[in-house]
């Protein structure tokens, strides 16, 4: 037995300790929380933000979180729920949604489209993590052509399912858009990124700019059928070929 | 709030100044006919108020915004047309899986699928029975005059501040789209709690305070529901609404909602000249539902007749109340004037039936 001789970070000041961890071991959804957890410190605006969540993994993000207000959407819908919070409560307040692949770019399209179109000031994380990681790993809109979930037990044919979304991507061409970035979260480097990548996104709000779009690439172990520690591998060998990281967009605000 | 005023309008119109008048700031709402004119007039008189419009994406976009807006503690309104009203199904099961209280306006098309265009009263059981998945039924307000349209909305508001329920006001084609004249002003109804303790308003900023809405519920059947059966216990004790018109000596009762309750008159009017004493229930509130002076206004009656611009949706509730028998016949959407989506139900096959009954 090999014993803890130093720790070198401890859990973010804002981590509630009371909340058991719900993640599946190897999974990137808490690492990414805590890179949230630290922007919201960094930035200091947590007592006056919402956090509006997804269905999936993402949804009981607000209770790690202390101080902040949540409200879970129901699936797809955090955009419209954000938009109606942000419009009642205002330019100081900053209301963040986190939603997953499955959420935000399969049953949730059309909030996310028109909240960015509508040029509302929101933040968003996207947590991609190529399948339906809550319901047992089935093919979601990102999932890579060729990965085997129990929706496409051949394999994702892209004859009859398609190609994978790039969200990023796609978020940078709207106008209402200023800001968009795919990161990761499998080294130090990815996450130092991603998480200055979401102190921008929030600083864009707080600065009532426009849309902050960050989508963070992750594993899922149990759907992908690998052992934690090879996620971090996959995420670097084979979900970043087909979602390349970088910065598709940081703009002015366009009006 | 406002400036009181008399004016002649549209029924769409009076719904948008009644939550006006009501302190209602926020509009979130998709176009579809016929209620068109509400989020144009949300849109023109919103912001001279210092409100916000929004024109959505779709329906389930506008229940979803009016939840996030209700979460914050406002009130906020969205109005739709039937099929809209089906898409903001997931949306209003949610506001009631949150206890948010909320108004929604539903200006009924007829049919199913997209329907017809004009009027209709097809929309009954969706209203009453259960918002989307999860069986809890709205507080159902259903006018039948433009006064009404603008008076129930500030009745709405009270309702589901003070119970925190969502509430539909259940309009009509011919409701929503008539002209008459109308009294805008700001109605009281009494005291409401003034702790709004559940909203969302970013508490952190008070230290250790805060507050996550969640309608994910495995641990909390045990009080969500009994809560919600005592709460309706008390909706159903108080907040009962109808009207009544010459069932003092009725010997036939006609019970009809919204729309096809003024039609109704217009046929008890012609049937009382002729000397046929024949009265009228009206639910107001069609859920809770008035079962109450259903009863009793039956008891001596020798016949009842069900009028609805539908295939025979509230029917089930009378006859729930009264029970089945030879005693209660309906007239609906099979007497229509035309068979095509167009068509209206007149006073004409009302009192035919009243006729038939009385000899």
């Amino acid at each position: 037995m090999s014993q803890v001789k130093k720790i070198l970070h401890g859990p973010p000041a804002l981590f509630n300790q009371g909340m058991m961890p719900h993640f599946c071991p190897g999974c990137h959804y808490g690492i990414m929380l805590r890179a949230l957890m630290e922007a919201l410190e960094e930035t200091g605006v947590v007592r006056r933000s919402v956090l509006v969540t997804g269905i999936g993994c993402s949804m009981v993000s607000a209770h790690y979180i202390r101080e902040i207000d949540g409200l879970v959407a129901l699936h797809g819908r955090a955009p419209a729920v954000a938009t109606g919070l942000k419009r009642v409560l205002g330019k100081d307040k900053i209301i963040i949604t986190m939603q997953g692949d499955g959420d935000l770019s399969a049953i949730g399209m059309g909030e996310i489209m028109h909240a960015a179109a509508r040029f509302e000031k929101l933040t968003t994380i996207f947590l991609n993590n190529a399948n339906f990681g809550t319901t047992g790993g089935q093919m979601a809109p990102t999932s890579l052509v060729g990965q085997v979930t129990p929706t496409s037990p051949q394999g994702r044919d892209c004859d009859t399912d398609g190609f994978p979304l790039h969200m990023a991507e796609i978020l940078a061409q709207i106008k209402g858009v200023v800001f968009s970035f795919r990161g990761a979260v499998n080294s130090l480097k990815n996450y130092n990124r991603t998480r200055r990548a979401m102190v921008k996104g929030l600083k864009n709000q707080m600065e009532d700019k426009g849309y902050s779009f960050i989508e963070v690439l992750s594993a899922c172990p149990p759907s992908h059928h690998f052992k934690p520690a090879a996620g971090l591998r996959h995420v670097e060998e084979v979900l970043m070929k087909e979602f390349p990281l970088g910065e598709f967009k940081d703009s002015e605000r366009p009006c | 709030m406002t400036e009181d005023k008399r004016i002649l309008c549209q029924g769409n119109e009076a719904i948008g100044y009644g939550a006006i008048a009501a302190g209602c700031r926020f509009f979130f709402g998709y176009p579809i006919t016929p209620q068109n004119e509400i989020p144009a007039f949300f849109a023109r008189e919103l912001p001279k108020v210092g409100g916000t419009f929004v024109q959505t994406e779709s329906e389930i976009s506008s229940i979803n915004m009016l939840l996030g807006a209700c979460a914050a503690g406002v009130r906020a309104i969205t109005s739709t047309s039937s099929p809209g009203y089906s898409l903001m199904q997931e949306g209003m099961s949610a506001m009631h899986a949150l206890e948010l209280p909320g108004v929604v306006v539903d200006v009924q098309r007829g049919g199913p699928g997209s329907g017809s265009i004009a009027t209709g009263q097809t929309d009954y059981n969706l209203a009453t029975k259960s918002a989307g998945h999860g069986g809890l039924p709205n507080f159902t307000l259903a006018p039948a005059s433009v006064q009404e349209c603008h008076d129930f909305v500030q009745l709405a508001y009270y309702i589901s501040e003070k119970y925190r329920i969502l509430t539909v006001i259940l309009s009509d084609a011919i409701i929503g789209q008539c002209a008459e004249m109308l009294e805008v002003k700001t109605l009281e109804f009494g005291e409401l709690p003034k702790n709004k303790w559940w909203t969302i308003r970013t508490s952190g900023e008070k230290k250790g305070a805060r507050n996550i809405m969640d309608s994910y519920m495995p641990f909390n059947y045990g009080s969500y529901f009994p809560a919600i059966r005592k709460k309706w216990e008390n909706i159903t004790a108080n907040e009962i609404r109808y009207e009544t018109r010459f069932v003092e000596d009725a010997d036939i009762v006609i019970i009809s909602w919204g729309s096809s309750a003024r039609t109704s008159l217009e046929a008890i009017l012609e049937a009382r000249e002729e000397g046929i004493k024949v009265g009228l229930v009206r639910p107001i509130t069609l859920m809770p539902f008035p079962e109450e002076i259903i009863r009793k206004s039956c008891a001596r009656a020798k016949r009842v007749i069900v009028v609805e611009d539908s295939q025979g949706q509230m029917l089930h509730d009378v006859e729930r109340v009264l029970g089945p028998g030879p005693n209660l016949s309906f007239v609906g959407i099979y007497s229509r004037d035309l068979t095509s989506g167009m068509g209206l139900l007149y006073p004409a096959p009302i009192l035919e039936e009243i006729r038939r009954v009385a000899s």
